[in-house]
């Protein structure tokens, strides 16, 4: 398996502070890939990184082998790295259709005079995107809520809204910031299964930020651990759960 | 797809036009000359208060400055038609002229839509109200110092091109146009601008292209409404495309709801009806009762109303709802 996702000595800082020091890692194609770490050990701050919101300090994030440092974050999206995030940002007033058809709109290729002018040229654009947005709902089973607004959805159907809508860039690489935030057992195991059927149903390479060690030890199958920045540990789940450094991050945190 | 919209909408548009024109007619007197310039006028700052809301409503941004890019439209299509009428004075054959003297006002607004929209790209809330309030006085303020335009005094001897047929036709095709625009592709990018930036930008939404094309359409059909304009008052003075000016069309997209095309329709419409009647009936009371209520008294009602609305209404008249006239299809407001 080849990296599709490769960070080279990143470090991020925010004024004196290291919120990322001297990061190397590879996700290989087609896996799911978890990171996780207490608070503050800059999860979010390295998904900030990879999605450009942020320019890293120092060093290269390659994605499929070609550079996207200091890429605006539409282009790295275009390029195939779509994402989620911790706290929700729908397009609350905005239908659940809408929702997904402006993730898809990258792909429309008609021009502001075709739009202006409703030329045939861009109906069939429109067309085209409409009943690829409904598909997509369907598989998400929110086919149902497509006129809805996507501020009125329940929280669970928000989080998978949210999925579904990072799924319509087409991604490659699908980063997920704590999807399972405030979800109560049953829907966490319908989550595990949702992501799990991502990967292999869209060939998507999954990569994860999460607190609940249910999800991230039933389906990662690479972790990552960070403590303060720096990585403590990497491997496969059953390793890293013994790893006595985890265990301190973790627990002896707890027992303080 | 939803059913299409437009012929039922064009049908509605003939017969009110139609309407109009019967009722305007001297036989009939139910609208006088009074009535069609209030008509007129309203109609353009339908123009103009829709595409305010193009900017501020749909994109999120802000514009204090709107009336500059009227005044650029009216200014470049006032002094193309007024040159056009010093050559050739025959005024019933250069309609053709005239039609392309608006849209070249209009092309220069929307060249001033750029260049204002990429300073925007840095500003954010008050911010960017401020630049654009300058901008706007930083226009006033150049029309003011040339000469050739009649400076303080305005440009004058416009030729009155702008009839009711021009304007209502020009507004027709505004709001198509605009309605068109919102419920496309293209538009719902503009949407997720506003709805949130970071979201949109990462679901791959180039948003610096969609805040500056927002400022281009709606300074381009500003420039269109402030070329109307001055060929229906055949003058066109810095005063007109002033603060004060920018403030009113920013209330009508406010009391209509920000991002809703019927409300501006509606606010821009029935404000200035509203402060017209508010007029009359004052005149009328002034009359009737021998004590002169003074026109200040028709601003005081005004702004009371105004405020009831947005006490009682805190969305304007209709939220970020279209009628269902304008809306193309289902799922799309």
């Amino acid at each position: 398996m080849s990296a599709l996702l490769s960070i080279e000595n990143m470090s991020h800082y925010f004024g004196g502070l290291k919120a990322v020091s001297n990061f190397n890692f590879e996700v290989p194609e087609g896996v799911i890939y978890g990171l996780i770490g207490p608070n503050g050990s800059g999860k979010t701050t390295t998904f900030n990184l990879i999605t450009g919101i942020y320019r890293p300090t120092e060093g290269k994030i390659l994605f499929d082998g070609r550079e996207i440092t200091g890429y605006r974050p539409y282009r790295i999206v275009h390029r195939g790295v779509a994402r989620t995030f911790q706290n929700l940002r729908i397009f609350g007033n905005l239908s659940v259709l809408d929702n997904i058809r402006i993730a898809r709109h990258f792909n429309f290729k008609a021009g502001l005079f075709g739009s202006l002018l409703r030329t045939p040229g861009a109906l069939k654009e429109e067309k085209k995107i409409r009943e690829e947005s409904m598909q997509l709902l369907e598989v998400m089973h929110l086919q149902n809520r497509a006129l809805e607004d996507a501020k009125n959805l329940p929280y669970g159907e928000l989080r998978r809204l949210e999925i579904a809508r990072a799924l319509a860039t087409k991604p490659r690489l699908l980063l997920l910031d704590e999807p399972a935030a405030g979800m109560n057992p049953k829907e966490v195991s319908d989550l595990m299964d949702l992501i799990r059927r991502i990967r292999d149903e869209f060939n998507v390479t999954v990569f994860l930020i999460e607190h609940h060690m249910k999800v991230v030890m039933g389906i990662c199958e690479r972790i990552k651990v960070l403590d303060f920045g720096e990585t403590i540990a990497e491997g496969l789940p059953e390793a890293v759960g013994k790893n006595p450094k985890v265990l301190e991050a973790y627990l002896g945190k707890r027992g303080a | 797809m939803g059913k299409r919209k437009l012929p039922q909408m064009t049908l509605i548009a003939v017969l009110l036009y139609a309407l109009i024109k019967v009722l305007s007619l001297d036989s009939i007197g139910a609208l006088n000359g009074y009535f069609m310039i209030i008509i007129n006028r309203s109609l353009i700052f339908v123009i103009l208060t829709v595409s305010l809301n193009l900017i501020n409503g749909i994109t999120g941004q802000f514009s204090l400055g709107h009336m500059g890019f009227a005044a650029v439209g009216a200014y470049v299509s006032g002094t193309i038609t007024t040159l056009v009428l010093k050559l050739s004075p025959d005024v019933a054959s250069s309609y053709p002229i005239f039609i392309g003297a608006i849209i070249l006002g209009g092309i220069g607004a929307a060249i001033m839509g750029f260049v204002i929209g990429f300073p925007s790209l840095r500003l954010k809330g008050d911010y960017l109200a401020i630049m654009t309030l300058g901008f706007g006085e930083v226009i006033r303020i150049i029309l003011n110092n040339i000469n050739y335009v009649g400076g303080p005094r305005g440009l004058l001897g416009i030729p009155k091109f702008s009839t009711f047929t021009i304007i209502y036709a020009f507004t027709f095709f505004t709001i198509v146009l605009i309605r068109n625009l919102v419920q496309s592709s293209h538009g719902r990018a503009m949407l997720a601008v506003r709805e949130n930036e970071v979201a949109a930008e990462l679901v791959g939404v180039d948003t610096t292209r969609y805040k500056v094309l927002g400022f281009v359409v709606g300074a381009f059909f500003a420039g269109i409404g402030g070329g109307l304009l001055a060929h229906l008052l055949q003058i066109a003075t810095p005063t007109q495309y002033g603060f004060y000016a920018s403030a009113l069309l920013l209330v009508y997209v406010y009391a209509g709801g920000m991002g809703s095309i019927t409300g501006s329709i509606i606010a821009a419409f029935g404000l200035t009806f509203l402060s017209q009647f508010l007029q009359l009936g004052f005149d009328s009371l002034s009359n009737m009762t021998g004590i002169n209520f003074g026109s200040e008294w028709t601003m005081v009602i005004y702004a009371l109303l105004l405020i009831l609305i947005m006490l009682y209404k805190t969305e304007g008249l209709m939220g970020m709802k279209e009628a269902k006239l304008l809306v193309i299809e289902e799922g799309t407001k």
